[in-house]
């Protein structure tokens, strides 16, 4: 479904990614795990076409993405929850969920949407008039997650979902997210909480300093000892 | 008394209200000083003096023709002379800004000459009508009733529509906006031209009101609604309307009170001791340093 090929970012003279080549296969969840400045939001951020590649490509559905203006990399069925959600702050959270469906044009469909999102989480309801800023972090994370299903995407891309949030809610937002995939949604997806992403994906790519140093079956990184020790906290 | 200078004051105070939205909006969405906002402004009083004076149109047509064309310059403007200076410093785009607004009012003194041009008689009848102790003309219901018809219609299209609201997004968060599937440069053009058709029918209206369009008019009052700006909290709609009213009113009065040699000066005296106590400005929000 999606591609990366040989894929180069830099940052001025930083270069950010280091030949990446990796890919997502229909209805997978894959998870992107590694330390912080592996550069695993720029991975994402490049497919959302947010920051330019040197070179490389990526592709969707067959068709290169890479150069693309991020927001018709949206239009092709791509939306992403950026790292620390990222809300508009002072608008309310229906505003919120009208934004994530910028790109549909049938009112009546946004509105049906909207109504999904709110049976998926009655709290994000009661609190539709507020302003965003005004939600606890949990909420937060669910709206900032509602507001990328408001374009039916059909790969999902997740930047740190559990980033500062208690346990209890970190295993909220993972059964959440096994949901959305069951429902239809490809998903990629990546964590620093190791654990939890290699426990509900079926792959994951494992980063170093821009550069893809492992990969394999979720289950199977849970067990290689060298991830273990760097990233599972043994 | 009062009232008569109250009404005074809010027939200039919402001319610089207009003028100041421009700013405050263009400020907002690409945090930058759009120094040519009050050319923009001298070029629609000129429109709609053309279009009264030349061709002999009536005074709601004249300011939406000028609405119109300012619009198309806003447009223009902004993809010449910032787009491509948008991943420069601020500091580029801002002498960019300059240069247009050094272009646009030598270009009018060029077509037009150097003296002040007045409206006919014609084209718009001044009558006064007494309300009691104030005498009120016909001209400044005019300026008031277009400014707020305005002012509203914006705040309808900010808040309510579709376009509005992503343009509020956009100011919020440009990068966030745009995986939204947001066209921001889209969204970009078209918050100079709101800003530009608000300045060309302030434009219009001073023209009116002191029956005189120039090349240089723009640059008093364009610093004058910048300082309104900057008073009601730059980045801030409601804020930008706030001070352009009360800087208005406060002129006014400051004139009565018998201080008119100053009367330029007030607006920026007001100016400096409203940031000294606050800075973000009257409905400024706290400035929230984008990770």
């Amino acid at each position: 479904m999606l591609v990366l090929e040989n894929l180069y970012v830099n940052y001025h003279v930083i270069k950010a990614l280091k030949d990446i080549s990796c890919r997502v296969e229909q209805g997978e969840i894959v998870a992107l795990i590694g330390a912080n400045g592996a550069g695993k939001s720029t991975i994402l951020n490049a497919i959302s076409g947010i920051v330019p590649t040197a070179s490389g490509r990526i592709s969707f559905l067959g068709e290169e993405i890479s150069g693309a203006p991020p927001h018709l990399i949206v239009r092709k069925g791509i939306s992403q929850v950026p790292e620390g959600r990222r809300l508009f702050a002072n608008m309310s959270v229906l505003e919120n969920l009208e934004m994530g469906g910028y790109i549909r044009s049938d009112a009546k469909g946004v509105k049906e949407e909207i109504a999904e999102v709110f049976n998926r989480f009655p709290r994000l309801r009661e609190r539709s008039g507020q302003l965003a800023k005004t939600l606890s972090g949990g909420e937060q994370q669910m709206l900032a997650m509602g507001r990328a299903l408001m374009s039916r995407p059909k790969l999902l891309l997740l930047d740190e979902p559990s980033m500062g949030l208690a346990p209890m809610l970190v295993e909220q937002i993972f059964s959440l997210i096994q949901e959305i995939n069951a429902g239809g949604a490809t998903v990629l997806l990546v964590e620093q909480n190791a654990n939890m992403a290699l426990s509900i994906a079926h792959r994951a790519y494992v980063l170093e300093t821009g550069e893809v140093v492992l990969s394999g079956g979720a289950g199977e990184l849970a067990k290689n000892p060298d991830v273990r020790r760097a990233y599972l906290g043994e | 008394m009062f009232l008569q200078q109250l009404i005074n004051g809010l027939a200039l105070g919402s001319t610089y209200a207009l003028i100041a939205l421009g700013y405050t909006m263009v400020y907002g969405i690409i945090t930058l000083i759009n120094f040519a906002h009050g050319e923009i402004f001298m070029v629609g009083a000129f429109v709609g003096l053309l279009m009264v004076s030349t061709f002999k149109l009536n005074i709601f047509l004249a300011i939406l023709i000028a609405m119109i064309s300012c619009m198309l310059l806003g447009i223009v403007i902004e993809r010449v002379a910032y787009r491509p200076l948008r991943k420069s410093s601020r500091l580029s785009a801002l002498i960019s800004a300059i240069g247009v607004s050094i272009f646009l009012s030598s270009l009018a003194q060029m077509i037009f000459g150097a003296d002040a041009k007045g409206f006919p008689e014609s084209a718009f009848p001044v009558h006064q009508i007494r309300v009691g102790t104030a005498d009120i003309s016909t001209l400044q219901l005019l300026i008031i009733g277009v400014s707020a018809a305005l002012m509203i219609a914006l705040e309808f299209i900010v808040k309510r529509t579709k376009i509005g609201k992503a343009m509020r997004a956009t100011a919020e968060d440009y990068n966030t906006a745009a995986l939204m599937g947001i066209n921001v440069n889209m969204i970009i053009s078209f918050t100079f031209a709101l800003g530009s058709a608000l300045a060309a029918a302030g434009g219009v209206l001073v023209g009116l009101l002191f029956n005189a369009v120039s090349f240089n008019m723009g640059l008093m009052a364009g610093l004058k609604a910048f300082a309104a700006a900057v008073l009601g909290g730059i980045g801030s709609i409601p804020g930008a309307m706030l001070g352009g009213l009360l800087l208005g009113i406060t002129e006014v009065f400051g004139v009565a009170a018998g201080y008119s040699s100053y009367r330029d000066a007030i607006a920026f005296t007001i100016l400096v001791f409203v940031l000294m106590v606050k800075p973000t400005g009257l409905l400024g929000k706290k400035i929230q340093k984008k990770v």
